[in-house]
């Protein structure tokens, strides 16, 4: 729901990147989410296509990069690649486990013309 | 997290951040900024006040009408002739929280905010304007009625309380993950109300958030017959001292998720802790 709002500070940090490098236009942007990251990747496509008319962006392409959600088993040390509502060891089925991965909400990249 | 460090990089985006194929005439150029961390820098502004101020700062969250006023209402009854509390409310529309908070003799501002779904940090920060915080031991603040956004933002709290009514089921845990991973304390509450569900068993409530890898305690509450307030007020009296003594030590506290993060960025990125001495002015 707050895709729209979160669309705004990605695209004042790509317009950011690209006066500081003297791009001419950005062509790509790429956003690295994670399933718990709280994002649907499909709305946050839609506002970027709003929210970049006019700007340095306009013509770029907004890719998105979904991560799975993996949790380290404190207990007995394996790694298990889990739902995103079942965050437990597949070995141990122990609850004491620690998020590696998955809840990222990252601006991995800009690549741009310049 | 940071694009300065590389703590952004996890196990998970490792292999996806380094494998960029050039491409003729494009520059491309590794970025790795949280898009929160406009929020987030806020938030640790936010945070380092609070802590100048020695205020706990408690967030509530949970879907509209489980009960977050009520539960304010009675802690407010219990505790007002012991430690100076203050209250932030967020709503869409109307000051009837604020009214009723004002009502038990609290300061208390509310947040109007319009069409958006969560409060952010900085919001709070503009609320923050209309306390004197040096003069508060405790500050709730009320979230927005949303079981999905306010999970997304750090407001510079300290600590974060899902409710959950039982009228809603005792499966919003597993419904609703992002959320209840970020509790530090989960209240089950409106449980005078048990004797008329026969759908609602509080052990597969909790059992839904451990499945979120979640061992944060679990208190059931009714503002009706008071069931649990005692429980409620044990764990508050039991933050504030736990928080007095992180600061004693020049920490702070932190939500339980903005925390487990930093289990795994410990690289180079340390709890900030920056007192600020002056007081909040307004702008």
């Amino acid at each position: 729901m707050h895709e729209l709002s979160l669309c705004d500070d990605l695209l004042n940090q790509v317009i950011a990147i690209a006066q500081q490098n003297n791009a001419q236009s950005v062509e790509s942007v790429t956003v690295t989410i994670g399933a718990l990251a709280g994002i649907e990747p499909s709305l946050l496509e839609n506002a970027f296509s709003i929210i970049k008319i006019n700007t340095v962006a306009e013509f770029a392409q907004l890719i998105i990069r979904k991560v799975p959600v993996t949790v380290l088993c404190l207990q007995c040390g394996a790694k298990s690649e889990v739902l995103l509502n079942h965050l437990l060891c597949h070995v141990c089925k122990s609850h004491d486990t620690s998020l590696i991965s998955g809840d990222e909400l990252v601006l991995a990249s800009v690549a741009f013309f310049v | 997290m940071c694009n300065t460090c590389g703590c952004n990089i996890t196990p998970g985006n490792r292999p996806l951040v380094m494998a960029e194929k050039p491409k003729s005439g494009v520059t491309t150029i590794s970025v790795l900024e949280n898009l929160l961390s406009k929020n987030n820098n806020q938030a640790e502004h936010n945070r380092a006040h609070f802590d100048a101020a020695k205020v706990l700062v408690i967030n509530l969250m949970s879907s509209p009408g489980s009960g977050k006023t009520a539960l304010l209402e009675a802690t407010i009854k219990r505790l007002r002739d012991s430690f100076k509390i203050a209250v932030i409310e967020g709503d869409l529309e109307t000051e009837n929280d604020t009214q009723r908070i004002q009502a038990q003799g609290v300061p208390a501002y509310q947040i109007t905010t319009g069409t958006a779904c969560h409060l952010d940090a900085h919001l709070v920060h503009n609320a923050l304007h209309h306390f004197s915080l040096n003069d508060l031991d405790l500050l709730f603040i009320e979230n927005v009625g949303n079981l999905v956004c306010p999970a997304s933002f750090d407001l510079g709290h300290h600590r974060n309380v899902v409710l959950l009514s039982v009228t809603e089921g005792d499966d919003k845990p597993a419904k609703y993950p992002v959320m209840f991973r970020a509790a530090d304390l989960m209240l089950i509450s409106k449980t005078d109300l048990l004797p008329y569900l026969d759908d609602f068993s509080t052990s597969n409530a909790k059992q839904n958030l451990q499945n979120l890898a979640n061992a944060a305690p679990v208190i059931e509450f009714s503002s009706k017959d008071s069931n649990g307030l005692d429980d409620w007020i044990a764990w508050l009296l039991s933050e504030i001292k736990t928080y007095t003594e992180l600061l004693q030590t020049k920490k702070t506290q932190r939500p339980k998720v903005q925390q487990e993060g930093q289990f795994f960025h410990t690289s180079s990125v340390k709890p900030k802790f920056y007192p600020i001495n002056t007081k909040i002015t307004p702008d």
